[in-house]
């Protein structure tokens, strides 16, 4: 059975073509996946992410238990409202997903985990919260939209009550605020400033209305996909999974072997890290015409490696791509298009912010 | 949805095929065919001079979502490409049954092959049952 959002009749509505994601009937565009994508890169854009799932941890050893549970370390977080990225790891370091964690007090801090691994992370969070005394509550209550794009904080601003609108103007990148009985969080998926905000179902097709009327372009997962991948971020399932570690996935700006701190996947991290890792994750532009996408072969001196997420990117209008190659690999880069060679380069990423191309890319 | 031009046929795999005065074919995708594949970012075009063969694939269309074949609706021999596409693949979207016309055959068997097409009427009850 396919779930719906509370907002899947005003994506309807609005002429959207829908599509499965995950389990749920999510809109992909409401017309041009690509004039969406520009309207979040100069204007503002909005995105259901109702889908997405939010997790409440209770209890006076919740940060224990997120120190066990994830690769980042919880103990980044100082002050309320702060938030972090991390994976959450099985015991051989292969990502279970990707999340991000907000403290809001000392016995309660909140997760956004992905929609398609729903169920095994809640197994997870709740096979190991019990040694800790923490109390697991999924919200299904709450819907999620994310508001992002050069003029997404004022546009939203706009819509807030005065005492809640000073607030959300003042928190800093990765900081959520709560008022208006929203959750506003200056987080996002697009390498855009912008905010996510969580509120509860009965408010979500007012605020979306409401977002819509100040000029919020709404945005399909098709654009969802294209800018973060611009924005050189990880989508689960397709850029990494229980397979892969953090090393292997670009991810190890998101390890921290901190001292004394045993997480689970730490030792094989460790190992792996040791051992050297064999497999590197790297940015792929591609000149010539054409689409990189998920799957090619990528043909290096090193040996064979693949696309992992490729796209066409509407910003630089050239493809782009995260592929999975063996570690060394830089120059003379090819990727098996319907069995002709085409030339890439490697890059660095993020491929663009902040709506500029990043210098050589 | 774009009206569907009376005097094309069409391919079950969205591809339509005019007749033209002179004899030549011309082909593209149908309307219904871009509102499926999305945004158009790249066409592989067939070259002047290939022999192309009736139901075989012969031209590439990508949009961001994804590569699609081009099958030849009819055989024969390449004559002309619409070469404006490579630079503008979205034509294809904003006029899939004019100006995003994709490349032009020399028929080789064409009143055999024009049977198997499809005329207007049967390709729309077509794409009809395909949304339901």
């Amino acid at each position: 059975m396919t779930q719906k959002t509370i907002l899947n009749d005003a994506h309807r509505a609005l002429g959207a073509k829908m599509v499965d994601f995950g389990g749920w009937d999510m809109p992909l565009n409401y017309g041009s996946q690509i004039e969406e994508h520009h309207a979040v890169r100069r204007d503002a854009g909005m995105f259901d992410v109702s889908h997405m799932t939010v997790v409440d941890l209770h209890g006076a050893n919740t940060r224990d238990f997120l120190r066990h549970l994830f690769a980042n370390s919880i103990d980044k977080l100082k002050v309320p409202g702060k938030a972090l990225y991390s994976c959450m790891l099985n015991e051989q370091g292969g990502v279970i997903d990707d999340l991000i964690v907000y403290y809001l007090a000392e016995d309660f801090f909140r997760v956004v985990v992905n929609a398609a691994t729903h169920d095994k992370d809640l197994a997870w969070i709740e096979k190991h919260a019990p040694a800790f005394g923490v109390k697991v509550t999924e919200r299904k209550d709450l819907a999620m939209i994310a508001v992002q794009g050069p003029n997404a904080r004022a546009k939203v601003q706009s819509l807030l009550s005065p005492g809640t609108r000073e607030k959300a103007a003042k928190i800093g990148k990765f900081v959520a605020c709560e008022g208006d009985g929203l959750f506003i969080a200056r987080t996002g998926y697009t390498g855009e400033d912008g905010y996510e905000i969580i509120v509860p179902e009965a408010q979500a097709v007012e605020l979306w209305n409401r977002l819509l009327a100040a000029g919020v372009k709404p945005a399909g997962l098709g654009a969802r996909d294209t800018l973060r991948l611009e924005a050189g971020m990880n989508l689960y399932g397709q850029d990494m999974d229980e397979a892969i570690t953090p090393w292997e996935a670009g991810l190890a700006w998101t390890v921290a072997l901190d001292e004394g701190r045993d997480f689970i996947g730490r030792a094989a991290l460790e190992k792996q890290k040791a051992a050297g890792v064999a497999r590197a994750m790297v940015g792929l532009v591609m000149d010539e015409k054409g689409v990189l996408r998920h799957g090619q072969r990528v043909v290096t001196a090193h040996g064979d490696g693949e696309i992992l997420s490729g796209t066409f990117s509407p910003t630089l209008g050239k493809a782009i791509a995260f592929a999975r190659v063996p570690a060394g690999a830089q120059d003379g880069v090819s990727v098996d298009i319907r069995g002709r060679l085409a030339p890439v380069r490697v890059v660095k990423y993020p491929f663009v912010r902040d709506g500029k191309p990043i210098d050589g890319v | 949805m774009n009206e569907i031009p009376g005097d094309l046929k069409f391919m079950k795999s969205h591809e339509w095929a005019r007749i033209e005065d002179n004899g030549t074919v011309t082909v593209g995708i149908s309307d219904h065919a871009q509102g499926l594949l999305g945004d158009l970012v790249y066409v592989e075009l067939p070259s002047v001079g290939d022999e192309v063969k009736a139901g075989n694939a012969c031209a590439v269309v990508e949009s961001v979502k994804a590569a699609s074949d081009i099958y030849a609706p009819i055989s024969g021999e390449v004559v002309s490409v619409n070469s404006a596409l490579a630079d503008k693949p979205e034509t294809i979207n904003e006029d899939a049954f004019g100006e995003g016309w994709i490349f032009v055959v020399k028929p080789s068997n064409l009143a055999e092959e024009s049977e198997e097409l499809l005329d207007p009427d049967a390709y729309a009850e077509l794409i009809e049952n395909e949304e339901h």
